[in-house]
């Protein structure tokens, strides 16, 4: 009975969608607080009817009922207690419900939060309609607790890559992030519904918008680099980003994310950029949308097979040309209510934020062509083609190196304009050592171009941001948290961008085969296989190799594991030996015969500052947010004092 | 022509510039970088390039693979025809006579496939997209890819 109680919860869920969009939308229409307290508790209920079907969900999975299509197809009787918990998001049925689920959480704290009025009113309605869209699709096309008759005895088991503890917390963190930038679209659309011609042009919602946008871009970022780190250290042969369709999904609207971040700073500090936010924000969630098909249709495993049964692409489809179609004609409608653009001042933040805009959209629209180019052709017949790593890092650092430059020269350039003259005195120093770095590395004959300008830019944004804090601190001026988060951000990016082109240029990596005992050497390191042995464990069998890394005298011991399921799934187990500066990387290949075994041995210098540069964002972005909040609530406090004034 | 009217053409003009030049790019980059997929057969019959890298997918020939060291060859089928590859590595986690893979290199001009690049099932289930509809009756699609 418990499934058919979840269905039940989802259906009911429905009905108070309904009646939170129209409540939502008449609230905004005759600003009526009535009406918006109506959508509040229905988005509240709604929620927590949501959070009952994934709990349904998920006991099934803990009682085991194999009656449920769904479960039967991602759990089995050996599966642990935390696995089979996770598989509720492990498939396509549940991760759309997780969606749903997410996307119901962040309305409710929005509803919550937000200061009652017509443009929350209007925004829960645009939520509520984005709801009503997943609903449908789960209760139409992809029902999580379908049943299934005659019920096996047994489960056919989750997919062993996924029984990883990183991978259960993984997704949700993603998603966290594709459904947060539903706010911030909804808002956009809530101001164009809202504002009116004749008032004066609003520009709330962007203060509204951004730290909703700064949370979703936190959580995207975060699912990122730890989806990179479970490629790094998981899938085995130790690359940490593929250029894969799945990563790119994700790619996409966090590079759209961060393009909104700084327009929405420009539309709320000077009041321009207004339309292009309102763009960013609607090309932000149908990225997301077109991320969660790409990944969850099916089309990437095979065009064919999708082409075949397109039931549900079909509705994530129409339903991205029904959410953005419906979007762009509002704006259409509505933008003339939107304020106007200023001119700009040649060199001022405003323009550094423009060009970084530019840069992040030409560098999602590039990845956006590798990605879905190769299957158009495909769906078309006109021959199959991938495109790999060598286009997207030939398209990637030209555009992000300037942006990264850019981040540096920010905190340096003031709003409204600073005279081109004071600019370059400031920027003197700082510019003169990043370029004889690069020269520099040029004239030791290191490798490429590319290497010694990433390098250059990433020094050139860590003196000149690490030089602003410090004259911060100096002159003891209290700039507030948002200001540490952009800085410490910045860094980040620079971080991230030295530990890129570091590893990426000094890796030295090669696949060798060794006896036990035998040795090599490897960038100054001598390789030494220890030992190999054969272990039986519960569920699988197991050739355990220790290996030992040598220089100057100090020993790393690795152990690295070829593992082979009863299932007849093989795993490599790599072993990484980390450090601050550099990793060491051995994964075990195969037994090929008269004791000898194949390895894959690596030296990864800086590879660890990807990650730190990661999570140095991921605090700006954390400090950022607490930042905005407080500047709010600042300034809810002294909105009545001026009124009395 | 006023100052407002410069400084608007000035933004028009770096828009249009970076996009300009970002769409150059992306298309250099692009027709350098794009890789042909084919199979054995259409090798056979001359529609592969002689001397760039692409991709080909077949199957695993069952007794054809020998491997000295780290040095591995096997034939790979597909459609009748039969092409082999050498490769000098490691092979992957789930690379079994009998099954799909995909290879990427280019022509070695004696009738083999020099490989620089192996690709095989990620799972049981799964099967490297180029190859899956060679043979209908491949397994079912996992439906947990990585999120």
């Amino acid at each position: 009975m418990i499934p058919e109680a979840g269905l039940a919860a989802l259906c009911l869920a429905l009905a108070l969608t309904l009646l939170q969009g129209t409540a939502g939308l008449l609230g905004a229409a005759r600003h009526s607080a009535a009406w918006f307290a109506v959508a509040q508790r229905s988005a509240w209920l709604q929620t927590g009817l949501a959070m009952a079907a994934m709990a349904a969900l998920a006991l099934s999975f803990a009682q085991q009922d194999y009656s449920v299509r769904y479960v039967a197809a991602h759990a089995s009787s050996a599966l642990p207690l935390l696995y089979r918990l996770g598989a509720v998001w492990g498939g396509h049925e549940g991760s759309m419900l997780l969606w749903l689920t997410l996307l119901g959480c962040w309305s409710s704290v929005f509803a919550l939060t937000m200061p009652r009025g017509p443009l929350s009113s209007a925004a829960l309605g645009v939520l509520a309609v984005l709801s009503l869209g997943f609903l449908s699709y789960i209760i139409g096309v992809s029902n999580p607790f379908a049943r299934l008759f005659p019920a096996p005895p047994d489960g056919s088991d989750l997919n062993p890559l996924l029984q990883d503890p990183g991978l259960i917390f993984h997704p949700p963190v993603l998603y966290m992030g594709y459904v947060g930038l539903a706010v911030p679209f909804a808002l956009a659309l809530a101001a164009l519904l809202t504002s009116s011609r004749h008032g004066q042009p609003d520009i709330s919602w962007a203060h509204l918008a951004r730290p909703w946008n700064l949370m979703a871009w936190l959580w995207l970022g975060a699912g990122i680099a730890a989806g990179s780190y479970w490629a790094y250290y998981e899938l085995g042969w130790g690359g940490w980003w593929f250029w894969d369709p799945v990563e790119n999904a994700s790619l996409m609207p966090w590079l759209i994310a961060t393009a909104l971040l700084h327009s929405l700073a420009v539309t709320q500090q000077r009041h321009m950029f207004g339309d292009w936010s309102v763009l960013l924000a609607i090309a932000g969630l149908a990225l997301s949308l077109l991320g969660t098909f790409l990944v969850r249709s099916g089309v990437l495993t095979s065009v064919h097979a999708f082409a075949a049964d397109p039931s549900r692409g079909i509705f994530i489809l129409g339903l991205i040309a029904v959410m953005v179609g419906g979007a762009l004609t509002i704006y259409a409608w509505r933008a003339h209510t939107l304020p106007r653009g200023r001119p700009l001042e040649l060199l001022s933040r405003e323009t550094l934020l423009l060009v970084n805009n530019v840069l992040l959209l030409a560098a999602c629209a590039a990845v956006f062509l590798g990605t879905l180019y190769p299957l158009l052709m495909d769906v078309l017949h006109w021959g199959k083609i991938s495109v790999g790593r060598p286009y997207f890092n030939a398209v990637f650092v030209p555009l992000l190196l300037p942006a990264l430059i850019l981040s540096g020269m920010a905190s340096w350039t003031p709003w409204r304009g600073i005279p081109v003259r004071t600019w370059l005195r400031r920027a003197r120093l700082p510019a003169a050592a990043a370029l004889a770095t690069g020269a520099l590395v040029m004239l030791c004959g290191m490798p490429a171009v590319p290497f010694a300008a990433g390098l250059a830019a990433a020094i050139f944004t860590l003196i000149l941001s690490g030089w602003s804090l410090l004259r911060h601190a100096r002159q003891r001026l209290r700039p507030g948290l948002s200001y540490y988060g952009m800085q410490f951000a910045h860094m980040g990016l620079a971080c991230f961008a030295l530990g890129a082109s570091v590893s990426g240029s000094f890796e030295v990596s090669e696949d060798v085969m060794l006896r036990p005992g035998g040795t090599m050497t490897l960038a100054g390191y001598t390789v030494r296989l220890q030992q190999v042995s054969q272990h039986t464990e519960k569920n699988h069998q197991a050739l355990r190799a220790q290996v030992v890394f040598e220089r100057h005298g100090h020993d790393v011991i690795l152990v690295t594991e070829k593992r082979r399921y009863a299932s007849g799934m093989v795993t490599t187990e790599a072993a990484i030996g980390w450090g601050l500066f550099r990793d060491l990387f051995v994964a075990l290949g195969d037994d090929l015969g008269e004791n000898g075994y194949s390895l894959h041995v690596a030296y990864k210098p800086l590879i660890r500052f990807i990650w730190g540069g990661a999570g140095l964002m991921i605090a700006g972005g954390a400090l950022g947010f607490l930042g905005q909040r407080r500047a709010r609530v600042r300034l809810a406090h002294e909105a009545p004092a001026k009124v009395a004034a | 022509m006023n100052r407002t009217h410069r400084r608007r053409l000035l933004g028009i003009a770096l828009i249009t510039g970076g996009l300009g030049i970002a769409a150059l790019l992306s298309g250099l980059a692009f027709r350098k970088n794009l890789l042909f997929f084919f199979t054995p057969s259409q090798v056979a019959a001359g529609m592969a390039p002689p001397h760039s890298v692409f991709r080909m997918g077949g199957f695993v020939v069952p007794g054809t693979l020998r491997r000295q060291g780290l040095e591995a060859t096997f034939n790979v089928a597909e459609g009748g025809h039969a092409l082999p590859v050498s490769y000098h590595g490691l092979l992957p986690d789930l690379f079994k006579e009998g099954q799909g893979v995909v290879v990427k290199g280019r022509l070695d001009g004696s009738g083999g496939f020099t490989a620089e690049e192996v690709l095989a099932k990620h799972d049981e289930n799964y099967q490297p997209p180029e190859v899956r509809h060679l043979r209908p009756d491949a397994g079912p699609v996992v439906s947990a890819s990585k999120p």
